[in-house]
This record gives structure tokens, C-alpha cells and sequence, in this order.
């Protein structure tokens, strides 16, 4: 194609493209949300439970939404590229979603001062950035006692991740949760150094299981910690999602995390022009923190008591970290009748009375 | 049992478990480099195997189908590492590396649809009688199949290599593939068979993890499982006893780590996790340090191409 020829259509295209910037924003034009994601999606853990909310956000809003994701994203260089092309590429409003984006999440964000940034589990914010993360522990609480229900051998195996305090405050809370029905069950931990590793997960639990342990539950991504206790006849608490269908016997219930009330108010927010940044920590009375359905082994009783402790957090009027609280030499930590900070709570880095085990530093 | 000895048989037990993936691939990669080729694709071609045998698994509902049909697989996917490699000479550090990464992609996109399902993996053998002796039935006769044959494919391959006219031919195509083409011999055909081999193996290795393992698909499953089993090749002086025992080694140390947090002993999880590799290293390298012998085990035309008209 010769010059003469190309010009006239280059410029028809770019008249065009003139046109069309000068009529601006349309009132039709949908909302653009954008979602970073650190892993893939899979059908259970973390990423999944922020797909779930996108999802709602997409079903809810319909036609004024225009929803993105972008998934396995590696903490770092590659995250900062993908927020980048989201706010550059005309999104409103942009969820990232894992601990690593913080630093890339920021720097975007003071180059699209136009853009509303929300990042999840971290602590940085900014005119346009806001962080948003759910009070796991309630949840963590509420399984602590149905386990302490459930157990026969009076030792819970929790498979966990890295020793980090939003770890440790779960194993804490379990335990407490657990201690509150059965003050001489214990819980053991093995550590597996990994987020998710399916083969190690699964090592871990059957370690747990041949140490004793009658209920495992985990802090890691992979569904294997449910799958090894239904194979090996002991109980299992999921974490993340419902992990009912690797442990149909076996799974009692499960913590789970639910965005999706939280997206649904940002982007509601964004269109009416009313969002600021935040720094939201929800729990179960926000409905970010939920339990699975319970598995056919727990019985009514036990139910009903979950169900009652659940509505007195929803109220305020248990915590999960109600004092007497003891660490594992027996110190108080928290007296009578006082609770444990926020502050306190987010950096945690003992553990409580009843888990066996130093805590690795 | 006394609890403790009962503690001594889970982690034995464990170990075997935890070392089987780890035999195959090195037993596969170790045969694909006597014969002088490199392919760093192990972990790609595993979590080939792994979603191939998986699918399978759900459309015949036989395991057994399964893994058959990993080996398949993964001898197809070495298939394209060797025309690429053995016919069109590319650089095959570069395309084991692709072929890795080809792999987690292929084997996501493939296993889209089956994330969740749930399948009836291959069960453990319970051996009649033996398997009912106390301790030694526990340890010996109630294994999955995929253990007994690792060890049957393990003892197969060193007697190949150390005993056979084949395997010393194989030997030689590793050692000089031009003194070995100026014999006679079809050095780029028995290029293929052993890279070929080596698929099938990685293939038998994620099958393991996917159907017996942890019998469900998830993306990247393997967890790098393949590249320790490229590190156990090298560091075990390319001898099959010594892959078997770097890699028993390997899972062994890691399940008497968790044992060692399970029981409330006071370790730092971090050094734990971090034992199994510095053991495995010194062990093999302890065992292995006689540089004489390293360098009569090590194939001299490792990684380098043969062109027959040059």
C-alpha cells in the first residue's frame, strides 16, 4: 500500500477517534473493574474466593459494570506492569489482591491520581488507595469449636504456611475457639514452608494424623490437607473455601472469606462518586468472614452453639480473644474481662495457651 | 505396636510414598543423559503427565488407564523435545527450559475442566497374609502398585545400563557420539528412544502425584518436584542406586521434619524445610566425591549436539 493511499484512511481513523474523545464519557458506559489475582482461580482457596466476589459484582451491577481479571500474577515487576495496563487502560476502579502488590499498587496509583485503588491485607494508603482485609480469626473461633466438639483424642493438627502474625492470630483464635468447649484439647502445628504445595500439604496432615490428631485443619491454599483425613478416616475444618467435595464424610465446615458485599459497595461507591479510600477490616458482621455448610458428622447441638457464638460476634458481644488469655507459659496476656487490641492482634507472634510446639521465629 | 514404633513404620511408609514421584522422573532424566542429552523439562513433561493421567482416570474411570495413558503423554511431549533438539539441533538447555514452561501452560489450559472432580485413585495393594504381619506387612506388602514398580523399573534400568550390550551402546552414544556414529551406530535414533523414555517416566512421576499422591488436578501440582529430581541425577554421579537413595533421602528427611514440629520439638520450620535439599547435597556428594568416578560416570557429550554429516 502506497503513502497517497494509507493517508486518507490513517486520517479518517484519526478523525474518528477525535470524535469520539470529544463526546466524552457516555452516561452508558459501563464501570471498568479490574482484579489482580496471585494465583489461579482453581475451585478452591483464596484467589477463588475474590472470583466469587467479582462474579457477584458482575451479576449484581450488569450492564454498569465491565469487570477484568488477570490471574498467577507473581508478586512484583509483572504485578506493577498489570495494574499499570488496567488504570491506563480506562479502569475505574482496581482491586489487587495479595500482600506482594502493595508496593507496585502504590506506585501505580500516584501515577493515575484518577483511578481508585483498593489492596487487599496491606497497610500503605494513599489519596486514591484504600485497603480492605476480613477479620479471619472470627471464623477461625467459631471452627476452633466445633473441633473442640468433635475431637476424641483431644489433639487438632493445624497445617500452616510461614509463621506470620495473620497466621499465628488464626492458629490463636482456632485454639481459643477450641479451649472455650474443651479446655484440654490441643493443637499441634506443622509448618510447610510453602502457600501451597499440594504433596507436602498432604504429608504434613498424615504426619498430624499418625501424631494423633483426629481433626486437621490448615492455613495453606490446596484442598489435599481435606482430602488426606477423609482418606485416612479423621475429621477435617477447610479454610479459604468450601472444601466439602474433596472430604464429603470428612469435612465439618469450613472458614471461609466473602468479598463479595465489599466489592459490590466499592464499585457502588465509585459510580456515585462517594468512594474514599478506606481501611476497612471487616468481620462476620459485615459478612466478609463465613462458615461452610456444616458436614453431615456434626450433629444439632453443636450446630446450634456455632450458630449462637456466630451471632454473639455478629453483635459484639464475644470476641474471640476475651480475656482470661494466656500464652503458653501460662502468663496472662489478657485479664478478665478485657480483649486483645487491633494492635495487638496484627502482630502477634506467640502463641496462646494449648498449641503444642515453640512458635519458629 | 508401641507408639513409637508405630511412629518409626508412618514414616517409613511416608518416606517411600514421598520418594516415588522423585525415582521415576531421575530414573527417566538419568537414562536421557547417559545417552548425552539434557532435558530440563522434566517438570513440564510431570505436570503433563499428571493432567493427562488424570483425564484419563475421569473418562475411563481406570486408573490403571490413567496411568497408562501419563506415559503416553509424556513420551509424546519428550517426542517434541527430541525433534527439536536431535533433528533440528536447537540449543537443548534453551529448549528443555521451554518445554517446562510449555508444560504448566498446556497442562492448565488442558485440566481447565477438571479441577475438582473427583476421582477413585489407585489404591494400595493389600498382599494376602504378608500384608498382615504386623510391622514388616505395613512396610513391605501395602504399597500402591506405582511404589513395587519403581523399585522393579529402578533395578531394570541399572542392570540395562551395567549388564546389557544395549545399555553399553547407550553408553557409548553419550560417552562420543562420533566415535559411536563411526561404528555404526544410529546415534540420533537411540537419542530419541532414550529421550523417549525419559518422557514416559516424567509422565509415570505426575501420574503418581495426580492418582495416587494427592489424587486431584491442580494447576502446578508438581511443585517443583522435577527439578529436585534433575538435581538428584547430577549429585547421585548418574548411578540408579544412588538416585534411589537421594531420593528416599529427600522424602524421608522432609516427612521426619514434620514429625520433628509434630511432636512439639523446639526447630526453626525454616531450617527444616530447608534440610531435606543440604542433606540430600552432602550425602550424595559425600558418597560421591571421588572425581575419578564422577568423571567415568559422567556422559562426556552431555548436552551437545551430534550432526552426522559434520
Amino acid at each position: 500500500m502506497t503513502v497517497s493511499r494509507l493517508l486518507p484512511r490513517l486520517l479518517a481513523v484519526l478523525s474518528a477517534a477525535a470524535l469520539l474523545a470529544a463526546a466524552g464519557p457516555a452516561a452508558a458506559e459501563p464501570l471498568k473493574v479490574g482484579f489482580v489475582y496471585v494465583s489461579p482461580i482453581g475451585d478452591a482457596g483464596w484467589t477463588y474466593q475474590h472470583e466469587l466476589g467479582r462474579r457477584h459484582l458482575e451479576t449484581a451491577l450488569g450492564d454498569k459494570v465491565e469487570t477484568s481479571y488477570v490471574e498467577s500474577v507473581p508478586e512484583g515487576a509483572d504485578a506493577e506492569r498489570v495494574i499499570r495496563e488496567f488504570a491506563a487502560g480506562g479502569y475505574n476502579l482496581v482491586f489487587t489482591t495479595s500482600f506482594g502488590y502493595m508496593n507496585p499498587t502504590i506506585k501505580v496509583a500516584k501515577r493515575f491520581p484518577g483511578v481508585a485503588f483498593e489492596h487487599a491485607t496491606g497497610y500503605k494508603r494513599a489519596e486514591n488507595v484504600g485497603t480492605y482485609l476480613a477479620r479471619f480469626y472470627e471464623g477461625r473461633y467459631l471452627t476452633g469449636i466445633v473441633a473442640g466438639k468433635m475431637t476424641k483424642s483431644n489433639t487438632v493438627g493445624y497445617v500452616a504456611a510461614f509463621p506470620i502474625p495473620e497466621v499465628v492470630r488464626g492458629i490463636n483464635a482456632f485454639t481459643m475457639g477450641l479451649r472455650s468447649v474443651n479446655p484440654s484439647a490441643q493443637v499441634k502445628v506443622v509448618w510447610v514452608s510453602s502457600w501451597y504445595d499440594p504433596g507436602k500439604e498432604r504429608e504434613a496432615a498424615e504426619t498430624l494424623i499418625a501424631q494423633g490428631a483426629d481433626v486437621i485443619t490448615q492455613h495453606t491454599d490446596s484442598t489435599a490437607p481435606v482430602q488426606a483425613a477423609e482418606e485416612n478416616g479423621v475429621y477435617a475444618i477447610g479454610y479459604h473455601s468450601d472444601m466439602s467435595k474433596y472430604g464429603p464424610t470428612a469435612h465439618l465446615t469450613a472458614s471461609t472469606h466473602n468479598w463479595s458485599g465489599h466489592y459490590l459497595a466499592s464499585a457502588k461507591a465509585v459510580l456515585d462518586g462517594s468512594w474514599a479510600p478506606q481501611d476497612l477490616w471487616g468481620g462476620i458482621k459485615d459478612g466478609m468472614v463465613e462458615l461452610a455448610p456444616f458436614g453431615p458428622a456434626v450433629p444439632a447441638e453443636v450446630r446450634s452453639l456455632v450458630e449462637a457464638k456466630q451471632a454473639e460476634i455478629a453483635a459484639g458481644t464475644l470476641h474471640p480473644f476475651l480475656g482470661p488469655v494466656r500464652d503458653q507459659s501460662g502468663a496472662l496476656r489478657v485479664a478478665e474481662g478485657g480483649v486483645l487490641s487491633d494492635q495487638d492482634m496484627l502482630g502477634f507472634d506467640w502463641y496462646v495457651e494449648g498449641v503444642l510446639g515453640k512458635l519458629p521465629k | 505396636m508401641s507408639p513409637e514404633v508405630e511412629t518409626l513404620v508412618a514414616i517409613l511408609v511416608a518416606t517411600l510414598r514421598a520418594g516415588t514421584p522423585l525415582v521415576f522422573a531421575a530414573l527417566g532424566e538419568l537414562v536421557t543423559e547417559k545417552s548425552g542429552v539434557l532435558n530440563l523439562g522434566i517438570e513440564g513433561m510431570m505436570l503433563i503427565g499428571a493432567v493427562a493421567g488424570f483425564i484419563a482416570t475421569v473418562l475411563t474411570g481406570s486408573p490403571f488407564a490413567g496411568v497408562v495413558f501419563a506415559m503416553l503423554a509424556g513420551t509424546l511431549v519428550s517426542l517434541l523435545f527430541g525433534v527439536l533438539t536431535l533433528t533440528l539441533l536447537t540449543n537443548q538447555v534453551a529448549t528443555g527450559l521451554a518445554l517446562t514452561i510449555f508444560g504448566i501452560g498446556l497442562s492448565a489450559f488442558v485440566g481447565l475442566g477438571y479441577i475438582g472432580t473427583p476421582i477413585q485413585g489407585l489404591q494400595p495393594l493389600a498382599v494376602p497374609l504378608l500384608g498382615d504381619i504386623p510391622v514388616l506387612g505395613l512396610l513391605l506388602f501395602r504399597h500402591d502398585p506405582l511404589v513395587y514398580l519403581s523399585l522393579v523399573l529402578l533395578a531394570a534400568v541399572a542392570w540395562f545400563l551395567a549388564r546389557t550390550r544395549a545399555g553399553l551402546v547407550l553408553r557409548a552414544v553419550g560417552e562420543s557420539h562420533e566415535a559411536a556414529h563411526a561404528i555404526g551406530y544410529p546415534v540420533i535414533a537411540i537419542r530419541y528412544l532414550a529421550v523417549m523414555f525419559g518422557g514416559a517416566m516424567s509422565g509415570l512421576a505426575g501420574a503418581y502425584l495426580s492418582l495416587v499422591y494427592t489424587p486431584q488436578w491442580t494447576e502446578n501440582m508438581t511443585a517443583g518436584r522435577g527439578w529436585i529430581a534433575l538435581a538428584l541425577v547430577v549429585f547421585a554421579t548418574w548411578r540408579p542406586a544412588r538416585v534411589l537413595l537421594g531420593a528416599y533421602l529427600f522424602g524421608g528427611i522432609t516427612i521426619v521434619g514434620l514429625h520433628i514440629q509434630a511432636a512439639g520439638f523446639e526447630a526453626s520450620s525454616h531450617l527444616l524445610a530447608m534440610l531435606p535439599y543440604l542433606a540430600t547435597i552432602l550425602v550424595l556428594v559425600l558418597i560421591s566425591r571421588d572425581a575419578n568416578r564422577i568423571r567415568l560416570n559422567a556422559p562426556a557429550a552431555l548436552g551437545k549436539p551430534f550432526h552426522p554429516d559434520a
